[in-house]
């Protein structure tokens, strides 16, 4: 579906981004995992050419998006941002109104859509008259989401989307977002400096290290099998609790069984690792 | 008379008038502010493009702003003539910056973020624009708007000095006249006018983000008719243009004792005394009013008209003087009047030409006139104490200061402050009375009319001769101020109408009255 090959991005002469490459097939969701300056905001704004390349190219559904016309491209591709970046001055329905008007929907399409959206992202229909200021941060950031997948584009790119929100909202929202029946079947590009969200919702995680990609697999690869001591090391404070939820037993993770206290089973994940 | 007459009086009489003024003053301000938002704007979006062009454009733009307004419609003459051009040209000028600046600080100041989303959802550069960058600079550049306005208000007051009306008019006509019924009939207007643009700007600045898009379709519309009020004077099918300043429109001796005693019946702008030589000079205008001593009447090849029925008093020059200075230094009389009888008018009218047309300095042709009549000294040493001499602002007021600065110095131990250029008849004489000059030249008409205005009756009993004026004026001056006039210095510098020789000897005018009779003839 997306092909990054090559890839690369001088700011001031200095390489931001570095001959990166990865693939990332249909309704999967990849994580550009990494600390901030580490190029992987700049990998993302390259797919929909909001920075263009110096060296590399991106490919979608085997077409060059080099060739393509920005603005065009742009409106077949979602765009989540950190802060949300809704427009002050647009109601929530307007800011939702943006594409579908750019692609040039009719009023009853876009309206049934909006409602269709509004209701799935569990937003009171009455929010959609309300200017972006009068919401919650987490109202905010789901009216963010509503407005990348008006147009029900194909791919969806996240860039930081649950930056701006507090531990427990953003923990929340994430879940809903991973259970949200929209989501499920787009491929997804997101960008996170934050290794559990990366574990929970990456199909597969590529970690990004001074523009350049230090490994790139299934959470389970960078977990059990870190190709570098970097690797093993970025993750090396959160080990404990993500290996308790990729380690499976009985078609339960180590972590679920933790939270409903069957601690009996438990023991009998723990003993089997020391065995 | 005119003192026992109220404002609210004055303006209802004036009605007629103070609505024609407020119309042209809204539409030179208007107008002008259409023309600064339709550059401004789009220049302040491009220098919030284009960065590195911000401080070159905003720098020139700052610099046109802090040319002082009087010498902005002074420069604007040779270019544009008189009138409304100019003067909307010069308030065009002075709305750039307030309008550009906003605009480059309200599309700069919009968060990035929106305009990333804005991008990365695929509009345009031209939708982002006018759909979010605009909109969401809209009250930030509404303030520069509403900035440029009232100071607008304010400036266009000085359009009456180049004959483009407004409310300045009755403003300066005022303060010259020493009418405060007519300055605040031109004053409070514009200042309500200032507070009511105001307002109404600030209403639409606060119109709720969502509107403003109709807004942006509504204003210039609105502006455009407003301005469609607009009607200007000027030169109509051929016939004749007089422009007078607000002093002369005014006064019993000027406009009115023309249209009184002669009957003239003329079309009218106001315009100021700088302007006025050149303008008729440049047949912009046919008619003025002068100074018969004035060397811009030889600069610009003016013939004054013959004032066949008198209405004119004689303007003799002589220095009025505090009686205090005058008792505590004695020697000042004595050397203030080695000037008297040496300046008849057409000594004063050379001196002024050397002046005004071949740009020598008033001291120059001070010390030039002075040498060559033997009364040059070199300074003796100073320090018994300072004299301060207050002249009006034309040629010959600053030569005969510099001539009696160079006299005091000269034949006493006193030293001298020039305080020049004040703005007229009335600034120089509360300057005296009040203690901040010393002495002034003044006219004996000017004593008698503008600071004594006497009335109708005691007018009419005083004979229009050189002395029964002169001693008129120094008794009352005397007798109500403290202050004394001295022995006249020579020349008589009356009021006169003026017109281009040629235009003259063609129409065969050679007075006011050949004036008056070619006007209604035609």
């Amino acid at each position: 579906m997306i092909k990054v090959e090559n890839l690369s991005k001088k700011f001031d002469g200095k390489l931001a981004v570095d001959q990166i490459s990865f693939e990332v097939g249909v309704g999967e969701t990849m994580v550009l995992l990494g600390t901030s300056g580490c190029g992987k905001t700049t990998t993302l704004r390259m797919i929909n050419r909001l920075i263009e390349p110096d060296g590399g190219s991106v490919y979608i559904d085997q077409e060059n998006v080099g060739g393509q016309q920005p603005e065009l491209l742009r409106r077949r591709i979602g765009y989540v941002l950190q802060n949300h970046g809704l427009f002050p001055h647009y109601t929530v329905l307007e800011n939702m109104s943006v594409v579908p008007k750019l692609l040039e929907w009719d009023k009853e399409k876009i309206r049934n859509r909006s409602m269709e959206l509004l209701d799935k992202l569990k937003l009171d229909s009455t929010l959609g008259k309300q200017y972006p200021s009068a919401l919650s941060g987490g109202q905010q950031q789901r009216v963010g989401l509503a407005r990348a997948l008006m147009a029900d584009p194909p791919i969806l790119l996240m860039d930081e989307p649950f930056g701006a929100l507090d531990n427990i909202t953003r923990a929340d929202i994430r879940r809903e977002f991973t259970e949200l029946d929209e989501l499920a079947k787009k491929t997804i590009i997101l960008v996170t400096h934050d290794i559990q969200e990366a574990f929970e919702m990456g199909d597969k995680i590529c970690l990004m290290d001074k523009g350049k990609v230090m490994q790139y697999g299934t959470p389970e690869e960078l977990l059990f099998k870190p190709q570098s001591a970097f690797v093993a090391s970025f993750l090396k404070e959160h080990k404990l609790l993500l290996e308790l939820k990729f380690l499976k037993m009985g078609g339960h993770t180590a972590w679920e069984l933790l939270e409903q206290l069957e601690l009996g089973k438990l023991k009998e994940i723990l003993f089997t690792l020391e065995g | 008379m005119e003192e026992s007459q109220s404002l609210g009086q004055f303006m209802v009489q004036q009605s007629g008038k103070l609505f024609s003024q407020t119309l042209t003053h809204i539409s030179l301000t208007l107008l002008s502010m259409v023309f600064a938002i339709a550059i401004a704007v789009p220049l302040g979006i491009w220098i919030a493009r284009r960065r590195r062009f911000s401080g070159p454009v905003l720098g020139f733009a700052g610099i046109l702003q802090t040319i002082p307004s009087i010498a902005l419609l002074g420069i604007m003459i040779p270019f544009l003539g008189i009138g409304p051009k100019p003067a909307i040209l010069a308030l065009f000028l002075y709305a750039l910056l307030p309008v550009i600046r906003n605009t480059y600080t309200g599309i700069t100041g919009v968060d990035p973020v929106v305009v990333d989303a804005a991008k990365g959802m695929g509009m345009s550069n031209w939708q982002i624009l006018i759909k979010v960058e605009l909109p969401l600079a809209f009250p930030v550049l509404m303030a520069g708007i509403r900035t440029a306005t009232v100071i607008n208000v304010g400036v266009a007051t000085l359009a009456a000095y180049i004959a483009a009306g407004g409310l300045g008019e009755f403003i300066f006509g005022g303060i010259a006249l020493n009418n405060s019924n007519m300055i605040l009939a031109g004053a409070i207007p514009a200042a309500l006018l200032a507070v009511m643009l105001d307002f109404l700007l600030s209403r639409v600045q606060q119109l709720s983000l969502k509107r403003v898009r109709m807004v942006y379709l509504i204003l210039p519309f609105l502006f455009v008719l407003l301005c469609s009020f607009y009607f200007l004077p000027s030169k109509i099918g051929g016939r004749m243009l007089a422009g007078f300043t607000p002093e002369f429109m005014g006064r019993q001796d000027g406009y009115i004792g023309l249209k009184e005693v002669y009957k003239l019946k003329i079309e009218t702008v106001v315009i100021s005394d700088a302007v006025k030589y050149k303008a008729a000079y440049e047949g912009k205008l046919d008619v003025i009013d002068g100074y018969s001593t004035d060397g811009r009447l030889k600069a610009f090849d003016l013939v004054t008209l013959k004032d066949d029925q008198h209405i004119f008093p004689p303007y003799y020059a002589a220095p009025v003087v505090r009686q205090a200075v005058l008792k505590k230094y004695p020697e000042l009389e004595m050397v203030l009047n080695k000037l008297s009888g040496l300046l008849n008018d057409e000594e004063m009218t050379r001196l002024n030409y050397d002046v005004d047309k071949l740009k020598q300095s008033p001291e120059k042709v001070a010390s030039d006139f002075l040498s060559a009549h033997h009364l040059l000294q070199p300074a003796l040493p100073g320090g018994k104490g300072i004299i301060r001499i207050g002249s009006k602002v034309f040629g010959e007021q600053y030569i005969l200061a510099q001539m009696y600065k160079m006299l005091i110095r000269g034949y006493s131990h006193l030293d001298v402050e020039t305080k020049t250029g004040l703005g007229g008849t009335q600034i120089c004489f509360d300057a005296l009375k009040n203690d901040q000059i010393d002495l002034y030249p003044e006219y004996t008409g000017t004593g008698l009319l503008v600071i004594l205005h006497p009335s109708p009756s005691v007018l009419n009993g005083i004979p229009k001769d050189k002395d029964a004026v002169f001693n008129y004026v120094k008794k009352e001056f005397n007798h109500q101020f403290n202050l004394t006039w001295l022995k006249p210095i020579g020349f008589n510098n009356s009021y006169a109408l003026m017109m281009r020789r040629k235009q003259a000897a063609n129409l065969n005018i050679k007075s006011i009255t050949d004036l008056v009779h070619h006007l209604n003839e035609n």
